[in-house]
């Protein structure tokens, strides 16, 4: 299930230091593009802040919103005598040799706090970038919605090219606080040697809201993730929409896991799979342990030409009168849609692409235009593809 | 403009239309009647082309060209267009830029005024919803005017426009296809209304069971399809008053009276 196996030792962990960037547009173009794709405007426009770390360096950092604190976790560690109650309280550091490396050799990651009561209207925008040769990245980010605040976080990750050989391993701790909202929209722009492995987990108090959108366009050799929500306050509300598609060599293992452990809390996973020659799982669990609560899942995966993609839905109630249920299916495009769309005048290929674009279709709320575009920009140039 | 020929179509090994000729003109509109299972709905499905239905022998001609064998899209591009009975739902999909695809394929190349249009069949609401998703009987229905309304095809094809639609629904299905057919004919001036009436150019093929819809449209000529075969030409009402009356046993009769179509293939059935 692990797909292709490699050795941490084959990435350098040390030494691919990088100078603080203090004005982002100063990239140049090919980087510019390569975080636009991952969700990061350089211009920092309709921003609330921004975030770059880049190999082993946090390089820029930048908050114009008052109600908002972004930091380098290493700053914040030391500001804040090592965020008690936070670091590291949400995922075990002894889980995998994935998280004993985040711990033992930490380069860096973002710490985004709100102020309670504080609504950010424009996200805060934050990129982790794999730049040199070989390089292994360790990161840990902690993001604090503090009570009724509200807050959008767009975060890519992405390498600078795409042969480029790297390894990103990510800690992120999320705490949603009574009736604060946190969006969480992560983009994965990873390339054909890339090894990737975050550690995702976070609590939601009452009446919070956790809304996560998960989008991977681009191939990555070997993908493990699984974010697991807790909602522990009557209330609380989880969603995970995700947008996966892997082309063939890409081994993409991305679930996410939603606990509802208090009365009247709610929680939806819904991902969209596609292959046209990788594999993917998808494991997806919804777990409750008080009730009322209610939980759907609905995993659609779309195979064209050749793929695997293992879906993976589990429910898992404790308790009479915990409502729970799932949809998935894997199949291939139907001929029958195909025709409609035939008889419109499409031919064959504009009608594929056309169904295939609405499949990844997951409506994320709050986008900004230029990723929103930037998105369908991927999904047609995928059309494009000779897989399709 | 469009005529077949002597045509013979499977579904896998079955044999569903054995030898059927028509000619709808330019600007006519065409009844299709007949019980059950009797193969209207194969004839319109092979008309569009559809993957299930072989056609073994016989040709179809579409404004002369023979269409026979040519891919869905392109007997679309040509000026053909159906309404479908059970349209799949396409997830992700907006109506809106489904009817936009319709226009650009078809016959508005230079776009149309989809809030405008979508807002003459009462569907304004729906543009911004997955195609088809959840959509009611007539709101079906209305999906499919609309589409056509965008591509205005020269002959349309209508598998039971009065299918699944509660009567409310029934008038308003019943006169955008007649507008669809007769074209939308408003006072203008300097063309009288019967002028641009002459002018009409969009021919029908319409299958009905009650009949409801020859309230709406001008029917010019009408025929009943039984077992493969089409039979008993007349005028549609005369059709529907008679199958009202005896039912489509007198179909059997008239085909197997000495002479008819059966006696010819020798008898068979």
């Amino acid at each position: 299930m692990t797909g292709p196996e490699f050795k941490l030792s084959d990435f350098s962990f040390d030494g691919a230091q990088a100078p603080g960037i203090e004005d982002l547009s100063t990239l140049d173009a090919a980087d510019k593009k390569r975080l636009l794709y991952a969700g990061v405007d350089v211009d920092q426009k309709d921003r609330a802040g921004s975030f770059l770390h880049m190999d082993h360096s946090g390089v820029h950092c930048h908050s114009s919103n008052p109600g908002v604190e972004i930091l380098d976790i290493k700053r914040a560690l030391k500001k804040y005598d090592g965020l008690p109650g936070h670091f590291w309280t949400q995922v075990d550091p002894d889980k995998d040799e994935f998280t004993r490396a985040a711990r033992e050799n930490l380069h860096g990651g973002y710490f985004v706090r709100t102020r309670p009561g504080a609504r950010i209207k424009e996200p805060v925008q934050s990129c982790l970038f794999l730049k040199g040769q070989a390089v292994g990245q360790n990161v840990h980010n902690v993001v604090i919605v503090e009570e009724d605040s509200e807050l959008h976080i767009i975060t890519g990750c992405a390498v600078a090219g795409e042969d480029q050989s790297a390894a990103h391993l990510g800690i992120s701790e999320f705490f949603i606080k009574k009736g604060g909202k946190l969006t969480f929209t992560m983009i994965h722009n990873w390339g054909h040697n890339t090894v990737v492995r975050p550690r995702t987990a976070g609590v939601v108090e009452a009446g919070g809201v956790f809304q996560n959108n998960y989008v991977l366009l681009k191939p990555v050799k070997t993908l493990q993730s699984y974010p697991a929500i807790t909602l522990a306050g009557e209330g609380a509300v989880a969603r995970f929409n995700s947008v996966i598609v892997a082309p063939a060599g890409s081994h993409v293992n991305s679930g996410s896991r939603i606990n509802l452990n208090a009365p009247g809390t709610r929680g939806e996973i819904i991902s969209r799979t596609m292959t046209t020659g990788g594999t993917i799982i998808a494991p997806a669990n919804i777990t409750a342990n008080a009730v009322p609560a209610r939980g759907h899942l609905e995993c659609k995966g779309l195979i064209i030409g050749e793929g695997r993609i293992w879906a993976i839905p589990e429910l898992d109630g404790t308790l009479e009168g915990v409502e729970l249920s799932h949809e998935a299916a894997v199949g291939k495009i139907a001929q029958e849609e195909i025709e409609y769309l035939q008889a419109r005048g499409m031919d064959e290929d504009e009608a594929t692409s056309t169904i295939v674009r609405g499949f990844l279709n997951v409506d994320m709320d709050g986008l900004p235009e230029k990723l929103q575009q930037a998105i369908s920009e991927q999904i047609d140039q995928l059309d494009s593809s000779d897989a399709m | 403009m469009l005529k077949i020929e002597n045509l013979h179509v499977r579904i896998g090994e079955r044999e569903v239309l054995r030898g059927i000729d028509l000619e709808i003109a330019e600007g006519e509109t065409f009844i299709l009647f007949g019980p059950n299972g009797s193969g209207k709905t194969t004839l319109l499905m092979t008309l569009m082309g559809f993957g299930n239905y072989t056609i073994t022998e016989g040709r179809i001609l579409f404004k002369d060209v023979d269409i026979t064998h040519a891919p869905i899209h392109e007997r679309a591009r040509l000026g053909i267009g159906m309404s479908f009975q059970r349209p799949p739902t396409i997830h992700g999909l907006k109506t809106r830029h489904l009817v936009q695809m319709c226009a650009a394929h078809g016959n508005n190349k230079n776009g149309v005024d989809v809030e405008a249009m979508a807002g003459r069949v009462n569907f304004d609401t729906f543009l911004d919803r997955d195609i088809n998703a959840g959509f009611s009987g007539g709101e079906i229905k209305r999906s499919e005017l609309l589409q056509l309304m965008a591509q205005a095809p020269d002959l349309v094809l209508f598998d039971e426009p009065e299918s699944g639609v509660d009567l409310e629904n029934m008038k308003l299905i019943g006169t955008t296809a007649r507008r669809l057919l007769d074209g939308f004919i408003e006072p203008t001036p300097g063309v009288s209304m019967k002028e641009q009436k002459s002018r009409r150019r969009t021919a029908g093929l319409i299958i009905t069971h009650t009949g409801y819809i020859l309230e709406y449209v001008n029917a010019d000529r009408g025929q009943v399809m039984y077992n493969g075969h089409l039979c008993c030409e007349a005028r549609p009402r005369d059709i529907l008053d008679h199958v009202g009356r005896y039912g489509y046993q007198e179909c059997v009769r008239c085909l197997s009276q000495p002479g008819s179509i059966q006696e010819s293939l020798g008898g068979a059935q």
